[in-house]
């Protein structure tokens, strides 16, 4: 592969499951000050 | 009457996240992004989601979470006026069920041939051959007759999604979804982490990932980023809403919004890697450059897939699996398609869940036998342009004509701020009313246009004036109908009042 495609693949796999991971982690931390 | 109510956050978003993941995300992404600029693609299509889906799956969630109902409750309680456009949506929704569950009734055949790779060398024979029995004859209003080894896929694939909609939202939809998405996910990943390292599957992905800069300056690259994006979601024909009914009084929408969307694109870049690495060893087996076996949509799942398996190792695990995913993933979607269909008859009718589940399923059945025969593809393939590429794109810019110009968008706007951890700022409002319509207009435009001019995929005019422009218009006259004949104010569950 080659460099530019792999940046590009990082940065869509990045922002995607990057940003869904700090949701998570958010909703998760909400979860918890509740309990 | 309460209205039922999800057993937990994770449940709904599963389940929001499996109505927003289907077949769609398998099989037409990756072409798109390919098509339109490789890697590059992902700049138009992050920004296309940033502003038009986060916005607008936010705004479908908190008008389900304010309205307390299905679509044509939330619009006939934002005005009386507006209640058919919940009806259209419905009548679009109900549409795609009937020949949405066509094609997992194809996965399903597939997936069982899949063990013996039983559809042979010629896999493009086969499939309109020997599956569809597809003749030259046949054509969108020439169907033939039913064909078993369809209809009985078809009906398995009714039964499972009847049995999560008569179960209710709590122990049918939100039960299938924790375990239909997990099992999706692990099965995705299990088929990446196995092609990766087969040969040409790095080429394969290098196709897909490589940026072509110059495609940005494109208009149509960016039109096809947001048409992808209104596609992918379920937004727009009465899904969401009826999903986000169910939510309690206290609930994160915007943070579950942003987490459903992030999460079906997320899954489409996934699927990506997995299409064009499965692509990307068949190129290197069969000694060709990657353009020439490239392809989308139901042939590349019916037709290039099988042949890809034909030249894996182990075929008889990867086949079955890459199968399962399919099915899996039009099920979850074809389970919110009839919950949406269903939740407007509960609410309009006061119809029991099981009634209405009985009814919807019973009568979609019948239907989708329409697509079950010699020529149900050309059908399927007629109507499926007409409702997506028309029908659906319509739906939403007046969604959005309504909501950002006819009423305060700054309710929901208020509303979803309230209610949530984090608030979303001015951005939402001028995304939703500026920004998506412009979009939506130019795609929508643009269709109607080449359409009118060109005609549709060499069908006669007369099977696209009756199955195509006909078939909207008569779900349009319906919804209209309905709405004239409502005499009654449904408020059975009132709204919820800002905190």
């Amino acid at each position: 592969m080659t460099t530019g495609a792999i940046i590009m693949m990082v940065l869509g796999l990045g922002l995607t499951w990057g940003g869904a991971a700090l949701c998570i982690r958010k909703a998760m931390q909400k979860q918890k000050s509740r309990e | 009457m309460k209205r039922e109510q999800w057993g937990s956050r994770a449940g709904f978003i599963l389940a929001a996240v499996g109505s927003a993941i289907g077949l769609g995300n398998i099989w037409r992404f990756p072409y798109m992004a390919y098509e339109n600029g490789g890697g590059a693609f992902f700049i138009p299509y992050l920004f296309a989601m940033l502003t038009a889906g986060i916005p607008f799956m936010i705004m479908e969630f908190g008008m389900g979470h304010k309205y307390r109902g299905s679509a044509p409750r939330v619009f006939a309680q934002l005005g009386k006026k507006y209640e058919w456009l919940g009806w259209f949506q419905v009548s679009i929704a109900a549409v795609i069920a009937v020949y949405y569950v066509a094609v997992i009734g194809w996965a399903i055949s597939y997936f069982s041939m899949s063990f013996t790779q039983s559809w042979g060398a010629d896999t493009n024979g086969y499939f309109f051959g020997e599956y569809l029995k597809l003749g030259d004859n046949n054509s969108p209003s020439q169907l033939g007759s039913v064909q078993w080894q369809i209809a009985i896929p078809m009906a398995i694939a009714w039964a499972i999604t009847f049995a999560a909609i008569f179960g209710g939202i709590k122990s049918g939809i939100e039960r299938a979804s924790k375990i239909m998405m997990p099992l999706l996910f692990l099965m995705v990943i299990a088929l990446i982490a196995r092609m990766i390292f087969l040969p040409g599957a790095l080429d394969g992905l290098n196709y897909l990932f490589q940026p072509d800069f110059s495609k940005i300056a494109d208009p149509k690259v960016w039109s096809a980023a947001y048409g992808q994006i209104f596609f992918t979601l379920s937004v727009g024909f009465a899904i969401m809403l009826a999903y986000s009914s169910y939510l309690p009084e206290k609930s994160d929408i915007n943070n579950n919004a942003f987490m459903t969307v992030l999460i079906n694109c997320g899954f489409s870049i996934i699927a990506g890697i997995l299409i064009f690495s499965i692509l990307g060893n068949m190129a290197h087996e069969q000694a060709k450059p990657l353009t020439e076996v490239v392809s989308s949509g139901v042939g590349l799942a019916f037709i290039t897939i099988p042949a890809a398996i034909n030249l894996l190792p182990a075929p008889y695990i990867l086949g079955p699996v890459f199968f399962f995913a399919l099915v899996i993933a039009g099920l979850s979607s074809h389970i919110s398609i009839i919950e949406a269909v269903t939740s407007a008859f509960i609410d309009k009718l006061k119809w029991s869940r099981k009634m209405a589940a009985s009814i919807v399923c019973g009568v979609g059945f019948i239907v989708s036998l329409s697509f079950a025969t010699n020529g149900g593809l050309l059908l399927l393939d007629l109507v499926d342009y007409f409702i997506n590429n028309i029908a659906l794109l319509a739906s939403c810019i007046v969604e959005l004509f309504i909501m950002g110009w006819l009423i305060k968008l700054t309710a929901i706007h208020k509303h979803v701020n309230n209610i949530s951890e984090f608030s979303v700022g001015h951005w939402f409002k001028i995304c939703l009313r500026f920004l998506s319509p412009v979009f939506l207009i130019v795609i929508l435009g643009t269709n109607i246009m080449t359409t009118l001019t060109k005609g549709y995929g060499g069908y006669g005019q007369s099977d696209l004036i009756i199955l195509g422009w006909g078939l909207i218009a008569a779900m349009l006259i319906l919804a209209v109908v309905i709405n004239k004949a409502s005499s009654t104010v449904i408020a059975v569950n009132k709204p919820i009042k800002e905190v």
